[in-house]
C-alpha cells in the first residue's frame, strides 16, 4: 500500500460564554499550516461537549482559548471529564487571558501547558509537535 | 430499512457467526479494539477510524474483522457546493433520524491543504447540537489529498460505523464542484444541495454533479431566489431524456420546514439503481480493488526511476509509441516492481 502518513490531530475550541475568537482562529491556521488536521469546534462548547469531540475525533492534542476569565473552573472540569472517560492522555492545552498566577492551578488540574496572550505561534506548533511524538510513542 | 435480495440476509446468525470467527483479528490489541467496537464503545470507534486512516496494521486487521458485518446501514450522501449548507442540512436531518428512532453516524470530509498537508475540519461546528446524543457519533475527515470529493478511507468509515450498529450514516462530502461524483458509489441516497444563487439555467443544465442525484434539495428556501433556482432545476429535469427522475424538495433550515418531507423522501427513494446496497458486498469489493490497484500503480509509476521507464517516457514523448502500447508497458513495468 502507498503509506498513509499520520497527522497530528487537535480539537481547537472555546469553552464558556468568551466569544473573543480572533486569537483562537489565528492559532488555528498556524496548526494547518503546520499540516496538522484541526477540528474547529467554534465558540460557547461546553466542558461535556468539548469532551465528547475529542474522544469522537480521537485527538492527541485538546487547545481551549479563554479570554473572559472562567478558565479556572472551566479547565478543571473539561479535566476532571477527560479523566472519568479515561481520555486523560489527550492532551489538554489552554490559551488566552490568563493571570500567570492562576498557571500552577491550571497545571494541578491537569493542563499540560498555558500559552498566554502574546505566546508566538511557532512555540505553540513546537510544543504540540513534540508532544504527539511523544504520545505516540507512549 | 430493506436488505439485498442477490445475497444471504445478513443478519441470519449461523452465516455471520462462522464469517465472524473466520475474520478475527489475531492480534489482541486489534481483537479487544474490535470487541468494543462492536458494542458500541465511542472511544473505540474512534480509535478504530485512526487506525484504518493511517492504515496501520490494526486499521486493516480491522477492516477485515468487519466485513460480515456491513451492508446494514442506509448511507445518505450529502454534496454541493462550499457554502450551500450541506452541513447545516446534515444537522437538521440528524434532528429528524434520531426522532425517527435511528442511531446516526456522520462522516464529514473537509479538504486537506495542497502545500502542508494541514486541514482545518469544521463541519461539525453546525451539528453541535447533537454532539452529546448517545445515538449520534460524528467523525470529521480530512481529504488527504484525494481528489473525488471524499477522502480515500472514508469508505472503509462508513463500514465501521455500520458494523457498530449506526443504521443511517451521512457523508458529507468537500465543497464540491462539478465533478466530484465518488459519492455516487458510496451511498444509498445522494442529496445535491442547490442554494439560491449560484448560477442559471445554463448551469443547470451542465452534466455532472446534477445528474448524480437522488433529490436535488434547494437550501435555504427562505431566501429570495430559492422560487427561480427551483424553476431553473425544474426546467433542466423537464427536457432530461436520462433515466431516473430525481424530486426536487425546498428546506430552509433557518425556518424549520422541509425536513420531515426530505426524510420521507429518502425513505421512499427509488431502487434499483446503483447503489451500496443493491451493488452488493461483491461489487464493491471488486470496485475497491480496482480504485486501490490503480492507486498503487499510480504511486509506483511516480517512485520508480530506472532505464526501462525513462526509455519508455521517452519513446512516448518523442511520438515513436501509441499511447494504448505505453500503457501497457507501464501497467507490466508497475507490476514488476512490486512483485
Amino acid at each position: 500500500m502507498i503509506a498513509a502518513q499520520r497527522r497530528i490531530r487537535v480539537l481547537m475550541g472555546k469553552p464558556g460564554l468568551c466569544g473573543h475568537d480572533r486569537g483562537i482562529v489565528l492559532v488555528v491556521m498556524a496548526l494547518r499550516d503546520a499540516g496538522m488536521e484541526v477540528i474547529y469546534s467554534g465558540r460557547h462548547n461546553s466542558p461535556e461537549s468539548l469532551v465528547e469531540v475529542a474522544i469522537q475525533e480521537d485527538v492527541d492534542v485538546l487547545g481551549v482559548s479563554i479570554l473572559a476569565g472562567g478558565h479556572l473552573a472551566l479547565c478543571e472540569r473539561i479535566a476532571r471529564l477527560l479523566r472519568e472517560r479515561n481520555a486523560q492522555d489527550i492532551v489538554l492545552l489552554a490559551g488566552g487571558f490568563i493571570p500567570p498566577e492562576d498557571i500552577p492551578k491550571l497545571k494541578a488540574f491537569g493542563v499540560k501547558e498555558v500559552f498566554r496572550d502574546g505566546a508566538k505561534l511557532d512555540d505553540i506548533v513546537r510544543y504540540i509537535e513534540g508532544a504527539a511524538a511523544e504520545r505516540a510513542t507512549a | 430499512m430493506d436488505t439485498p435480495t442477490a445475497e444471504p440476509h445478513p443478519d441470519a446468525p449461523d452465516l455471520r457467526a462462522q464469517q465472524r470467527a473466520a475474520c478475527d483479528p489475531a492480534d489482541p490489541a486489534a481483537q479487544t479494539l474490535l470487541m468494543r467496537l462492536r458494542q458500541g464503545d465511542r472511544r473505540s470507534i474512534a480509535r478504530a477510524i485512526t487506525a484504518i486512516e493511517n492504515e496501520t496494521e490494526t486499521g486493516r486487521a480491522i477492516v477485515r474483522a468487519i466485513q460480515p458485518d456491513i451492508g446494514r446501514a442506509r448511507v445518505i450522501g450529502i454534496t454541493g457546493a462550499p457554502g450551500a449548507g450541506k452541513s447545516t442540512l446534515a444537522s437538521a436531518l440528524i434532528g429528524e433520524l434520531l426522532h425517527r428512532g435511528h442511531r446516526v453516524g456522520v462522516v464529514a470530509v473537509d479538504p486537506s491543504s495542497p502545500f502542508s498537508g494541514g486541514a482545518v475540519l469544521g463541519d461539525r461546528v453546525r451539528m453541535e447540537r447533537h454532539t452529546l446524543s448517545e445515538r449520534v457519533f460524528i467523525r470529521s475527515l480530512a481529504a488527504r489529498g484525494h481528489l473525488g470529493g471524499l477522502s480515500r478511507a472514508v469508505f472503509k468509515v462508513v463500514d465501521v460505523l455500520d458494523a457498530a450498529g449506526f443504521d443511517a450514516i451521512l457523508v458529507e462530502t468537500v465543497g464540491a464542484g462539478q465533478s466530484e461524483v465518488e459519492i455516487t458509489e458510496l451511498a444509498d441516497t445522494r442529496l445535491v444541495v442547490c442554494p439560491p444563487g449560484l448560477g442559471d439555467d445554463v448551469q443547470a443544465i451542465k452534466a455532472g454533479i446534477l445528474e448524480i442525484a437522488d433529490i436535488l434539495v434547494v437550501s435555504k428556501a427562505d431566501l429570495p431566489g430559492a422560487d427561480r433556482t427551483e424553476i431553473d432545476l425544474r426546467f433542466m429535469l423537464s427536457n432530461r431524456m436520462a433515466s431516473g427522475q430525481p424530486a426536487i424538495m425546498r428546506v430552509s433550515a433557518a425556518n424549520a420546514t422541509g425536513i420531515g418531507e426530505l426524510a420521507d423522501a429518502i425513505d421512499a427513494s427509488p431502487r434499483g439503481r446503483e447503489t451500496r446496497r443493491a451493488t452488493g458486498v461483491r461489487e464493491r469489493t471488486r470496485r475497491f480493488l480496482a480504485q486501490e490497484t490503480g492507486n498503487l500503480v499510480r504511486a509506483r509509476l511516480l517512485a520508480v526511476d530506472n532505464a526501462e521507464l525513462n526509455a519508455l517516457i521517452d519513446a512516448v514523448a518523442r511520438g515513436e509509441i501509441d499511447h494504448a502500447q505505453a500503457l501497457a508497458q507501464a501497467a507490466r513495468i508497475a507490476a514488476g516492481n512490486w512483485a
